[in-house]
C-alpha cells in the first residue's frame, strides 16, 4: 500500500515544545544569560564571558558549602537508606496493621517542608521546645542556635523523621512483590535469615532501592527549605547548605552573576552525580545478566 | 528415608472453620510407603498443594499429626525435616551462579566442600547444565531457572522425600519428557520417596507407581495405574482418568442387572441393595457400537485421533463417549451400543460400590 506522506503530526508536538519551553527552556536561558553578563539592574548587561564561572570555581565560600553539602548527603543516605530498609522488613505484610503502620509511614511525607522546619525549630527551643526543655531538664547541654554539632543533630535527625518513610515505603512495596515460594524455598533449603535477606529479599528490592537513594540523594543535595527554617544556615555558616548559601548570594548580596553561575554548576553536578549513579548501577544489573 | 503418616489430617484456611465446606482439606488417613513415587492428582483447587505443604511443614495442619517414621514432626520446622520440595515456578537465587545456586542447600547443612563439588557437578551433568556452572542465575530462560530448581531438589542424598509442586509447568514438552525420565532414573537409584503433584494425568500415571487422587478436598482413590482405569473409586477418578473419561449414566440396580430408562442393561455381577442415587459407569474402551444390541444411542460427532476415533453420541439424554478402531466403518446402521458387562462399574452417591459376591 502506498504511504502518504504528511508531517502535519508535528504540529500536535507543539503544545509540548510550548509548555517546556516556558517551564524550562526560557527560565534556564535566563540563568545562563545572567552568568555570562555583568548587571546593576535597568536590564543593562555587560559581558563578563567566563569571568563568574572563574571566580566561583575557586571560590572558598562555594567550596566549604559543597563539602557540608557532601557530608550531609552521605550521612542521610547512611542512616535512612538502611534504616528504611529495615523498617520495611519489620512492618505487617497484611491485614489491619499493615493499613496502620503504612498510613503511620506515610504521614511524614504529606506534611509541608516549612511546617516540618517549624515543627523541628520550636521543637528543639530550650525554652519553650519539648525536646530541647528535657534535653536541658536531664543536664544535656543542647542548644542548635549557639552549637555548630547541636544543629547538625537537629538537621540530620530531622530530615531522617522527615524522610525515611519514603525509602521504608518504597523497599516495603519491593518486598510485597516477593512470590511467597521464595521464602519456602529458602525454608527447604534451610537458608539463614540472613541469607534470606541478602539473595533474596535484597536483589528483589535492588530496583526500587536505586530509585529511594537516587531520590534521597537528590532532594537531600537540594536540600533548602528546612534547614533555612530551623537554623537559617547557621550558627555561623555551619548549616548553610549549598541552596542556601545561593539564595544567600543572590538575593541577599544581589550578586546575581556569581550565583547564576554558582547554580549552573550546581544543576550540572547533581545532573552528573545521578547519571553516574544510575549508570553504574543499571550497568550492574545487565552484567549479572550475562 | 521414611514412611510418612499422615492421621486425623484436617486443614482449613479458616481461622474458625465452620462445617465441610470450610475445610480446604477433609479428615484423612494415609500412609505413603518409604521409597515410593506417588503421584498426586487432581483439578486445580482440590487441595494438592495443601497438602504437600503440610508433609514439607511449611503450613501447620488444623488438625492431625504428620508422622516420618515413628516421629511426630507435625510442629517441626521444614528444615528440620529435611524435606527437599520444588514449586511450580522457578525459584532461583538470582545473585547467585548456578553453582552457587546447587551448592547453597547443602552450604547451609555445613557439608564438607569436596563433596559439595563432586554432587554439585554430578547433579549438573543430570539437569545438563554443567558447561554453565559459573553463570549468573539471572537472565536465564524459565526452563532453564526450573532445572536449577529441580537440580537443587535433588542435590541432597538424605532427604526423607522429595516433593514436586507441578514443576513441568513452564517446561517445554521435549524436556518435560527427558526430565520426568530422568527423575524416574533417579527415584530407582537413590529410593527416595517422591511426591509428584500434577493435573495432568499422562505426567501422573508415567511418573508413578501409585496415583493419588484428590478431589475437593478429598483423597478419594489411591492405587496404581491399572487400578484407576479399571475400577475407579470415585465417578471423579473415572472422568479424570482417561481420554476421554468413563462414562457416567444414571440406572437403577436390581441384582446384576441395571435399568436405564426401561432397558436393561447386563452386569458382570450381583449386587445386594443399594442406597442413594446410582449410576453405572463404563469406560468408552469397553463400549462397542452394534447394530440392535445395547442401548440406543444418537451419533453427534466422530474425531478422529490417529490410532483410534472416538464417538461421541447420547444415550437418553446422557452423553456417552465409545472409542471405535481406527477403519471401522461408522455407517447410519450403527445405532445401539453394547457395553462389556464385567467392566462395568456401579455407584452409588459418586462412591464404588462393590458386588454383593465380593469380588472386585
Amino acid at each position: 500500500m502506498e504511504k502518504t506522506q504528511n508531517n502535519k503530526a508535528w504540529f500536535l508536538v507543539l503544545p509540548v515544545l510550548v509548555i517546556v519551553a516556558f517551564s524550562a527552556v526560557i527560565p534556564l536561558m535566563t540563568v545562563v544569560n545572567y552568568s555570562l553578563n555583568d548587571t546593576f539592574g535597568n536590564n543593562e548587561f555587560f559581558w563578563a564571558g567566563m569571568e563568574w564561572f572563574e571566580e566561583m570555581v575557586t571560590s572558598d565560600r562555594l567550596h566549604e558549602a559543597l563539602g557540608r553539602q557532601i557530608l550531609f548527603s552521605a550521612i542521610i543516605l547512611a542512616i535512612e537508606v538502611p534504616l528504611g530498609i529495615y523498617i520495611a522488613l519489620n512492618m505487617p505484610k497484611k491485614g489491619f496493621w499493615a493499613s496502620v503502620s503504612l498510613v503511620l509511614m506515610a504521614l511524614p511525607l504529606l506534611i509541608p517542608f516549612n511546617v516540618v522546619g517549624t515543627i523541628w525549630q520550636i521543637f528543639g527551643r530550650v525554652d519553650i521546645g519539648l525536646l530541647g526543655h528535657y534535653l536541658a531538664e536531664f543536664g544535656i547541654d543542647y542548644n542548635y542556635t549557639n552549637d555548630p554539632l547541636d544543629a547538625w543533630i537537629t538537621v540530620i535527625v530531622m530530615d531522617v523523621w522527615h524522610w525515611t518513610s519514603l525509602v521504608a515505603l518504597l523497599c516495603y512495596a519491593g518486598l510485597q512483590s516477593i512470590p511467597q515460594a521464595y521464602y519456602q524455598a529458602a525454608r527447604v533449603d534451610q537458608a539463614s535469615r540472613w541469607a534470606v535477606f541478602r539473595y533474596i529479599e535484597l536483589p528483589k528490592m535492588a530496583g526500587v532501592l536505586l530509585i529511594a537513594v537516587l531520590l534521597r540523594f537528590m532532594d537531600s543535595f537540594m536540600i533548602y527549605t528546612e534547614p533555612f527554617v530551623v537554623t537559617g544556615g547557621g550558627p555561623g555558616n555551619s548549616t548553610t547548605f549549598l541552596s542556601i548559601d545561593l539564595v544567600k548570594m543572590a538575593i541577599g548580596q544581589f550578586d546575581l552573576g556569581p550565583a547564576a553561575a554558582f547554580s549552573i554548576m550546581y544543576f550540572l553536578v547533581i545532573l552528573l552525580v545521578s547519571w553516574v549513579f544510575y549508570t553504574v548501577m543499571t550497568n550492574l544489573d545487565k552484567e549479572e545478566g550475562k | 528415608m521414611s514412611q510418612i503418616t499422615l492421621k486425623n489430617l484436617a486443614h482449613s484456611y479458616h481461622a474458625n472453620p465452620r462445617g465441610d465446606h470450610d475445610f480446604a482439606l477433609k479428615q484423612m488417613d494415609h500412609v505413603w510407603q518409604d521409597g515410593g513415587a506417588y503421584a498426586l492428582l487432581g483439578s486445580s483447587g482440590c487441595g494438592k498443594t495443601t497438602l504437600l505443604n503440610i508433609i514439607s511443614g511449611l503450613l501447620k495442619p488444623s488438625q492431625g499429626r504428620v508422622l516420618f517414621g515413628d516421629r511426630d514432626v507435625t510442629d517441626a520446622e521444614t528444615a528440620e525435616r529435611n524435606i527437599a520440595q520444588v514449586f511450580q515456578f522457578p525459584v532461583v537465587y538470582d545473585t547467585m551462579t548456578v553453582r552457587d545456586n546447587l551448592a547453597f542447600p547443602l552450604r547451609n547443612r555445613g557439608m564438607d566442600a569436596a563433596y559439595i563439588k563432586a554432587r554439585v557437578s554430578q547433579i549438573a551433568t543430570m539437569i545438563g547444565m554443567d558447561h554453565i556452572l559459573d553463570r549468573k542465575a539471572r537472565g536465564l530462560t524459565a526452563d532453564a531457572k526450573q532445572k536449577i530448581s529441580l537440580g537443587r531438589g535433588m542435590v541432597r542424598e538424605d532427604v526423607n522425600a522429595i516433593l514436586f509442586d507441578e514443576p513441568l509447568t513452564v517446561i517445554d514438552p521435549h524436556m518435560k519428557w527427558e526430565l520426568r525420565t530422568q527423575l524416574k532414573q533417579l527415584h530407582r537409584e537413590f529410593g527416595h520417596t517422591m511426591i509428584y503433584v500434577t493435573h495432568d494425568q499422562t505426567e501422573a500415571l508415567t511418573f508413578a507407581d501409585k496415583v493419588v487422587v484428590m478431589y475437593d478436598g478429598r483423597v478419594v482413590q489411591m492405587g496404581t495405574p491399572e487400578d484407576l482405569f479399571e475400577t475407579p473409586a470415585h465417578t471423579f477418578v473415572g472422568y479424570f482418568i482417561g481420554s476421554p473419561g468413563m462414562n457416567i449414566l444414571p440406572a437403577e440396580i436390581r441384582g446384576s442387572t441395571a435399568h436405564l430408562q426401561g432397558a436393561a442393561v447386563p452386569l458382570g455381577a450381583a449386587y445386594g441393595p443399594i442406597t442413594g442415587r446410582t449410576q453405572i459407569g463404563i469406560r468408552p474402551e469397553y463400549a462397542v457400537l452394534t447394530e440392535g444390541d445395547g442401548l440406543p444411542i444418537t451419533i453427534r460427532r466422530v474425531e478422529d485421533v490417529g490410532r483410534h476415533r472416538i464417538i461421541r453420541g447420547e444415550v437418553a439424554g446422557t452423553p456417552v463417549n465409545v472409542i471405535a478402531p481406527e477403519g471401522m466403518a461408522v455407517g447410519a446402521s450403527l445405532t445401539h451400543v453394547r457395553f462389556t458387562p464385567e467392566r462395568i462399574n456401579v455407584y452409588a452417591d459418586d462412591w464404588r460400590v462393590a458386588p454383593a459376591g465380593g469380588a472386585v
